[in-house]
């Protein structure tokens, strides 16, 4: 057979690997700069744009979207014409995706600092800047799927399966979480609310992980492990089966992050009961990837390349089989809210994502530029730096979350809570913090020996551009073939296939709780916030007050006893977004604005907190907010609000958009006045007294009522 | 739309759901393994060797760690 002649293009790859290497480091630096402002809280110097709140989103998406996306995708550009045996189709689609992809980073990085944000984690782009990735997005998907239809080789080999269901998966899942109405150019309101919201934010948040976190990784692996050992995958059978398992039970598991909160029980199992069984796909893909190296242990001895793969795949062993077991209930009831996720999830962004990025980029650089590495001493060295990092950032924290979560429980012989100030049990794991910003240093000095070296790497050799191979045209399918065999060999059949496996999940799941009426009983004191409690409202999004402070309290006695009546689904009917929040740095405000339970505060030590919390508590870590006292709340967007609110089911009465400002000034000057008698002077339309009037009304609906 | 909004909302227990699902799973996860049994182990062997066709990387040779 007459054998064709082609090109491959190495130029994308290489951009998306300095992508990769240069939105690393950023994204480290600004976790490092996280860890520090924990231990230090005014690190920031007042400066509203550098406050851990704002820009924790800014390290999660650098991670996440920067780091691990333009890894991923330097190794589709990659392996996926070697493997098909076929150019990437458009070197425009690809420069379109590649640019693109910086530029929405570029925007995050410009917005959430500044308080643009849509308060889900992960998914926190205003509406602008999410059109746009759903633009890429499919610039990318086209240029992905005309070259797998273009390829000249049949069956299509397992790596770009998982390249497949991450771009089916994501495109579904960041189309139905982002679902919003825009009431101005840079703020919308999600169409769900309350316990829905979160029951889809979490359906997307944790197949984020899945599917942006996990399956493209995979499909590096299952590439640039054979690549690097030089020997095929140690079972390509298992490889389907993991694939097809993976896939399928990875969407249920979302409601894992909901345990105990007001989800419907029913909810709540099926996330656990797929949880546990992932851990099967999940291990079956790192023994794959592990087993590969069976009698080529003495390589990994010597090869930096290969120790990063070992290490990633196995942090990604350790945090699959950790996950599983934190979607238990009882283990849940004590991880959730505390460092214990964080660690968790840094066991497998420092373990699985980076490794892999590193071990892949230690390989392909040498590769491109037609070299050596440049240091192979140097990359031991990363190696083990950031090994020790990892560990030295995680086990603290895995501490820091057993022990605050056992000091929150932890009663009198008489009765009572025995730590009922919560800053008790956070100056009680300072120490911890401090050594995860010693494993984050470490971390961090790692990369820039990982960057040293491949910039050296590149800079002694030069750049290869192009590569030629040759291959014959594509066979015509023989007449007898089963069922997954032509299945392979149809790449939008399988797409379909796969789409059908994740959405089978995520409808089953999700249809019901929109259906079924008495999973969200109403509770009929609960009112619609007035314009000035949604203003208020629209300020603690803003600020990323969320990311600290939960407002959701679980049906356990030491938290009813702490933070009063459990939250009950009922309560959250009108909130555009829902923000239970995932972690309690601080405490939790479900019922901050019930007068007659212990914690509660009034307005003047809201408004003194927010300006100097430690002048109010000494030993608090939150940052000082003191811009909240001279930003002043944009009153000509207010009656937009109020009627986007409606449209979203808010039963606001027709007309009330026209006295909502009226309102919101009555409510103010009251506020105001006082604060005044406190010794407080505000002046008009400021956010704080927005914030404070949300805060009193937090929880009070349903204590009113009795 | 609505035949399906009433037939959900008269489901007595959702509680059915999970095992529903594992059902769909488990007959899903017994096919999968079926036809891979299924597939000729030269395939398999074929399939599994795909990255290392040197035509891919032609200084692969040369490679560090070799």
């Amino acid at each position: 057979m007459e054998l064709q002649k082609f090109t491959y293009d190495n130029k994308l790859t290489n951009y998306f690997i300095w992508a990769t290497v240069g939105w690393g480091l950023v994204g480290m630096l600004v976790g490092l700069t996280l860890a520090l402002e924990l231990i230090f809280p005014n690190l920031s110097g007042e400066i509203s744009w550098l406050v851990f709140s704002r820009i924790r989103p800014v390290h999660t998406n650098a991670a996440i979207f920067a780091f691990v996306g333009n890894g991923f995708f330097a190794a589709i550009y990659y392996s996926m014409p070697r493997l098909l045996k076929t150019p990437m189709y458009s070197k425009a689609l690809g420069n379109i995706h590649f640019w693109g992809w910086q530029l929405i980073i570029v925007l995050a990085a410009l917005t959430y600092p500044f308080g643009f944000t849509q308060s889900k984690e992960y998914a926190e782009l205003i509406w602008p800047i999410d059109v746009l990735v759903v633009v890429i997005w499919v610039v990318f998907g086209l240029n992905m799927f005309i070259t797998i239809i273009n390829r000249r080789v049949k069956h299509i080999y397992v790596a770009i399966w998982f390249y497949i269901a991450t771009w089916v998966t994501i495109a579904v899942l960041y189309i139905v979480n982002n679902l919003a109405l825009p009431v101005t150019l840079t703020l919308s309101y999600p169409i769900y609310a309350g316990i829905q919201d979160a029951l889809v934010q979490w359906w997307y948040g944790h197949n984020a992980v899945a599917f942006f976190l996990t399956t493209p990784i995979l499909g590096m692996m299952y590439y640039f492990i054979p690549k690097a050992a030089n020997r095929p995958i140690y079972s390509y059978k298992l490889s389907i089966i993991h694939f097809w398992a993976l896939i399928f039970l990875y969407i249920w598991a979302g409601p894992h992050h909901l345990l105990y909160s007001a989800l419907p029980d029913w909810a709540q199992a099926l996330g656990v009961v797929f949880s546990v069984m992932l851990i099967a796909p999940s291990w079956g893909g790192m023994i794959n990837g592990l087993l590969t190296l069976r009698g080529a242990w003495d390589k990994v001895r010597e090869d930096p390349v290969l120790k990063m793969f070992v290490v990633g795949v196995t942090a990604y062993g350790m945090a699959t089989f950790e996950g599983p077991m934190l979607s238990l209930k009882t283990v849940n009831a004590l991880s959730h809210f505390t460092d214990w996720t964080i660690a968790h999830v840094h066991i497998g962004t420092l373990g699985w994502n980076s490794m892999m990025n590193f071990g892949m980029i230690y390989w392909l650089v040498p590769k491109l530029f037609k070299t050596k590495l440049y240091s192979a001493k140097l990359a031991n060295a990363h190696f083990w730096i950031a090994t020790l990092g990892m560990l030295f950032f995680s086990i603290p924290l895995y501490f820091a979350g057993f022990t605050q979560a056992l000091m929150w429980k932890e009663f009198t012989a008489e009765g009572f809570l025995a730590y009922p100030n919560f800053l008790e049990t956070v100056t009680q794991i300072l120490p911890m913090y401090y050594l995860r910003a010693f494993g984050g240093t470490l971390y961090v000095i790692g990369a820039v020996l990982f960057i040293y070296n491949v910039w050296k790497t590149a800079a002694q050799g030069s750049f290869v551009r192009y590569e030629n191979d040759e291959a014959a045209a594509k066979a015509p399918a023989k007449p007898k073939e089963s069922f997954h065999r032509r299945l392979e060999g149809r790449p939008l059949q399988f797409t379909v296939f796969a789409l059908v496996a994740i959405l089978i999940g995520g409808l089953v799941e999700i249809i019901p709780m929109y259906l079924v009426k008495s999973n969200i009983p109403t509770i009929a004191a609960v009112k619609p916030y007035t314009p000035l409690e949604l203003e208020g409202r629209d300020v603690y999004i803003a600020e990323g007050c969320y990311l600290c402070h939960s407002q959701m309290i679980r049906p356990f006695r030491n938290e009813t006893e702490r933070y009063g009546e459990y939250t009950k689904a009922g309560e959250t009917v009108y909130d555009h977004p829902f923000l239970f929040g995932s972690k309690r740095t601080g405490p939790d405000l479900a019922r901050a604005g019930v007068k007659s339970l212990p914690n509660y505060k009034p307005d003047s030590w809201h408004f003194n907190h927010m300006i100097n919390p430690q002048k109010v508590s000494p030993e608090s870590i939150m940052p000082a907010y003191p811009w909240l006292a001279d930003n002043e709340i944009d009153l000509s967007v207010t009656p937009d609000k109020i009627k986007a609110m409606r449209t979203l089911g808010v039963p606001y009465a027709e007309g009330f958009e026209d006295i909502a400002v009226d309102d919101l000034k009555a409510q103010y000057a009251e506020i105001a006045k006082g604060l005044r008698s406190s010794g407080i002077e505000v002046g008009d339309n400021k956010e704080i007294v927005a914030l404070i009037a949300y805060l009193q009304r937090l929880g009070t609906d349903v204590y009113n009522n009795k | 739309m609505k035949i399906v909004i009433n037939q959900l909302e008269q489901i007595a227990g959702v509680e059915i759901y999970p095992i529903i699902s594992l059902l769909i799973f488990f007959s899903f996860f017994l096919l999968v393994t079926f036809m891979v049994f299924k597939t000729d182990k030269n395939e398999i062997e074929e399939f599994s060797r795909m990255p290392l066709d040197k035509n891919n990387d032609l200084h692969d040779e040369k490679s560090h760690h070799n």
